[in-house]
């Protein structure tokens, strides 16, 4: 049976055996999703949205939708994953199932919990019908998938005028107890106003078989709010990844999402802000260093609606062997948008003949009064930086590396969790295949 | 004294007429409208052609009734009803002509109305007219000094019968009949255009250069250029486009076919100022054009442009640098307003070894206008060293137009340099008010800015184009104060 069948099918007895709320709001919004799923398909390359990513080699696996959950999972396990020389609120999953043992969850000063108990419990209904699945709605057809099939993730609810003193790291592991499984993480976070959250998210296989990950995350981000989410990509390379987050920015409020792709076999990373106020500053950042036959795939958008935005965006990217990277930012500008300030900068480094990248920077503007701009190069290591280091007596390798360090260092300096910074700068020296000898 | 406002400029430019909006009523010889089978073998009977390129248009026929019209562009506009349109029309009058004095004197007014003076032309500038209006040449000059060198420039339906060998030789090699919607009606129906050939190591002496003109209401004008330069040779060509104001859209689809052989060069511009439409958005030429030129090794095709006119346009002047070490250059300036739409820009493919393209793209929207830049830099896995820069800088003029961009990269190999950049601004206000300040009307100083803009563009066309072009990009952007 073809994958969609199989998800289409197995909906109904998703909704009966979960034990949800089929008097609910989210109900009604799930059976509308999978109609939504079930007319339009996966993607295929004839979409110009996914020209140059191709589902096909993933989605002909037979994926289990209900993985069983690998109960044994320790701390241990997991130790190495967890940022954990910082105090911080974890939330984590071990095959699409919450483990209290291991997390720390608070609704101390805000609720930082899981969904499934935020879809039914009375309390959170208020913030479920205002918000869940708002931004996300009649989007891709995977998101509508998800949405479908939501049951499990984060729920993160800041309230007016909290500092949330500890980051909070969402970890979502597979444990490979089925050979081939999909997971549908869905994340809902809702920032007040005036609040200040850290959030770091990262998807792990602990196992060498093949899981797809299609996940989904909301964030709201109320008046002045300030959210930095952090997305760590490092995962197996028998890991697919599609992951769709969604930003809604309230006037003066600041969201910054980093990406950083290192690992995985395919990842897509689908990245949306949209502006609902003025004054308001949307950062995007990302760093992809590829290796082997992986492929990484950013798109992001920028929908800026309002007067007196800003948004920056700066992506790196470092291919090697036959790695493929693609790049597509769109940064829309509507008529009211006046006085908008929007740049974006894609600077990409191929190091071998088989890598490919493939850029498309998309600029649709419709008001006059704008300042945009978009810049895109691809090109090599400067053959004489390279010499100059080597008639010095770096070894080539070294000064490859650091070199490219250099290259990406724009990207990491914008981490604003040192502990954070220091495991990103030793993920992008393993990724590079050396040891710097220093940290910065 | 009477102060001139910008509402006396806005309504000056909503009740301006298109300049060159006349008609001349001369008796055309007109095919019944609709495309079938038949009409294409009647467009082919009439031309004389020979069989193979009856073959060849009903080919393209056979290939153009599967397609589909695409809409990946961003325009919109109502799909021109293809069954509703006269596939050929040529003036009665269709004698080999010598000297002006046989030329029917309705059509010399028209050159006169739109400043082309043949005998100017002749006397003044170095340039060979090969005027083409609705479809068939009726005035070549020039012919001689050409002829000395062994330049063949002439009607492509003649070339047809005179050099069979090179016409079947390259005659849809670049843009093969099956390449897109447009191109393949073009094959199919194709009435006349220009056939240039240039050979070994000539330098063309002068300018060539085509005038067209859209002329009979209701008629598609469906041109063929192709030019060939053989080893070492250069060529610069001109191509210049006014048409009368006519309330229906009319359709242009031509096909442009560039051939440069090892160490050739080819310039080609264009100045294309079809009408537009009127303020409302009413009438306007669909401009749906395929451009495309190949370079062998060393060559070098150099496309420069200026598009100020027809409501949609949608063309793509493309360079396949397929030669080691070839050249491809793009330089556009494109200009909308009203309710204008615009989707241009070029393709760059790389495939030989130390390839090297520029692109430089300038778009000015104003009024209700959109303008888009799509464009394709691909280098494949074998172009090593290979080198692109792209600037697209788009200037906004009022708050209800639209510039868009839409470049794509693709990079196969690791060699590869490419830099691509592109910036959206208005007129700075200081910078008109500097104007200002020292007497300089507002109006003026908008065409001073805009030429300012655009010079890097303008620089590359030749002289006698350069001043035209100039004047055209004034005409376009009168009143559109930002």
């Amino acid at each position: 049976m073809e994958l969609k069948e199989k998800l289409v099918a197995s909906f109904l007895a998703f909704e009966n055996k979960g034990g949800l709320d089929l008097d609910s709001k989210t109900h009604a919004t799930r059976l509308q999703a999978i109609q939504n799923f079930e007319k339009r398909g996966f993607p295929t390359k004839k979409d110009e949205e996914w020209k140059y990513t191709s589902l096909k080699s993933i989605l002909k696996k037979d994926l289990g939708l209900f993985p069983s959950t690998d109960t044994s999972i320790g701390f241990k396990d997991i130790k190495e994953y967890i940022l954990n020389d910082i105090e911080s609120y974890t939330l984590i999953f071990i095959d699409g199932v919450f483990n209290s043992f291991l997390s720390s969850t608070t609704h101390d000063d805000c609720d930082v919990c899981v969904l499934s108990s935020a879809l039914t419990r009375p309390k959170y209904k208020m913030i479920v019908d205002n918000y869940f699945n708002t931004i996300a709605k009649d989007n891709n057809s995977l998101t509508e998938l998800n949405t479908a099939f939501t049951k499990e993730g984060a729920f993160i609810n800041i309230p007016k005028n909290t500092i949330v003193q500890k980051p909070i790291q969402i970890l979502n592991f597979s444990t490979g107890k089925e050979s081939e499984v999909m997971l549908q993480p869905r994340n809902l976070v809702v920032v007040g106003e005036n609040s200040h959250v850290q959030i770091i998210e990262r998807h792990q296989n602990l196992s060498k078989n093949t899981t797809l990950t299609n996940s989904v995350t909301e964030i709201f981000v109320h008046k002045r709010a300030i959210v930095d989410f952090y997305k760590i990509q490092d995962d197996t390379k028998d890991s697919s990844m599609i992951d769709s987050t969604f930003v809604s920015q309230k006037q003066q409020s600041v969201a910054s999402v980093h990406t950083y792709s290192f690992g995985g076999k395919m990842t897509r990373n689908n990245l949306e802000f949209y502006h609902e106020g003025e004054h308001i500053t949307s950062n995007l950042n990302g760093i992809s260093i590829l290796h082997d036959k992986q492929h990484v795939d950013n798109h992001t958008l920028v929908n800026h609606k309002y007067p007196n935005c800003e948004s920056h965006e700066l992506y790196k990217g470092i291919y090697d062997d036959k790695s493929t990277g693609v790049f597509n930012g769109k940064v829309l500008v509507q008529q009211a948008a006046q006085k908008t300030n929007a740049f974006q900068q894609n600077n990409t480094i191929l190091i071998s003949d088989g890598a490919t990248i493939n850029a498309k920077p998309q600029l649709e503007i419709f008001a006059d009064d704008v300042k945009c701009s978009h810049g895109c190069t691809i090109g090599q290591l400067d053959e004489s930086a390279l010499f100059y280091m080597q008639s010095r007596g770096i070894p080539k390798k070294e000064a490859k590396a650091l070199l490219l360090f250099a290259f990406g260092n724009d990207v990491v300096e914008k981490i604003k969790i040192p502990q954070l910074k220091t495991r990103i700068t030793k993920l992008i020296a393993k990724n590079l295949g050396v040891n710097l000898g220093f940290e910065l | 004294m009477n102060k001139f406002t910008e509402d006396d400029l806005k309504k000056e430019l909503e009740t301006k007429e298109y300049e060159y909006g006349f008609y001349t009523d001369i008796e055309a010889d007109k095919f019944p409208v609709g495309l079938s089978e038949e009409v294409v073998i009647a467009i082919s009977k009439k031309k004389n052609e020979p069989d193979w390129m009856t073959l060849w248009r009903l080919e393209a026929f056979k290939v153009w009734k599967e397609m589909k019209e695409p809409d990946w562009a961003n325009v919109n506009y109502e799909k021109p009803d293809f069954q509703g349109i006269s596939y050929y029309s040529a003036p009665v009058q269709k004698k080999q002509l010598d000297s002006l004095d046989q030329v029917d004197p309705e059509l010399l007014k028209t050159f006169e109305k739109l400043g082309i003076s043949i005998d100017e032309q002749k006397r003044l500038s170095n340039v060979a007219v090969d005027i083409v209006i609705d479809s068939v040449s009726v005035a070549t000059t020039f012919k001689k000094t050409l002829n000395e060198k062994g330049i063949i420039f002439m009607p492509i339906s003649e070339a047809i019968q005179e050099h069979p060998e090179l016409v079947k030789k390259y005659l849809g090699t670049i843009v093969p009949t099956t390449d897109n919607f447009y191109a393949a009606l073009n094959s199919a129906v194709f009435s006349d255009g220009s056939f240039c050939y240039i050979p070994k190591g000539v330098t063309c002496p002068m300018e060539l250069s085509t005038y067209f003109r859209i002329n009979e209401g209701g008629t598609g004008q469906f041109e063929r250029t192709l030019v060939i330069a053989d080893e070492g040779s250069f060529v610069s060509y001109l191509e210049g486009c006014t048409a009368p104001a006519r309330d229906e859209n009319q359709l242009h689809a031509a096909v442009v076919e560039l051939i440069a052989l090892d160490d050739a060069e080819i310039k080609y511009s264009t100045v294309q100022n079809w009408f537009p439409g009127d303020a409302e958005g009413k009438g306007g030429v669909y401009n749906f054009v395929t451009k495309r030129g190949l370079c062998e090794k060393n060559a070098k095709i150099s496309w420069t442009q200026v598009e100020t006119g027809s409501a949609v346009t949608w063309k793509y002047p493309s360079c396949i640098l397929k030669g080691d070490n070839s050249v491809g250059e793009f330089y556009s300036i494109a200009v909308t307003n009203n309710f204008q739409q615009a989707d241009t820009g070029t393709k760059m493919i790389h495939l030989g070894k130390n390839t090297k393209s520029t692109i430089i793209s300038k778009g000015v929207s104003a009024g209700h206008s959109q303008n888009s830049y799509r464009g394709l830099v691909q280098i494949g896995p074998r172009a090593t060293n290979a080198r692109n820069f792209s600037q697209c800088d788009s200037l906004l003029m009022g708050d209800l137009c639209g510039a868009h961009t839409f470049p794509y990269i693709e990079v196969k190999n690791k060699t590869a340099q490419i830099e691509h950049e592109a910036t959206t601004s208005k007129i700075g206000e200081d910078q008109l008010f500097y104007c200002n300040q020292r007497g300089i009307n507002t109006e003026k100083a908008i065409a001073l800015i805009v030429n300012g803009f655009s010079k890097e563009v303008l620089n590359k066309l030749p002289m006698e184009f350069a001043v035209e072009a100039q004047k055209l990009l004034e005409i376009s952007l009168e009143g559109s104060v930002g």
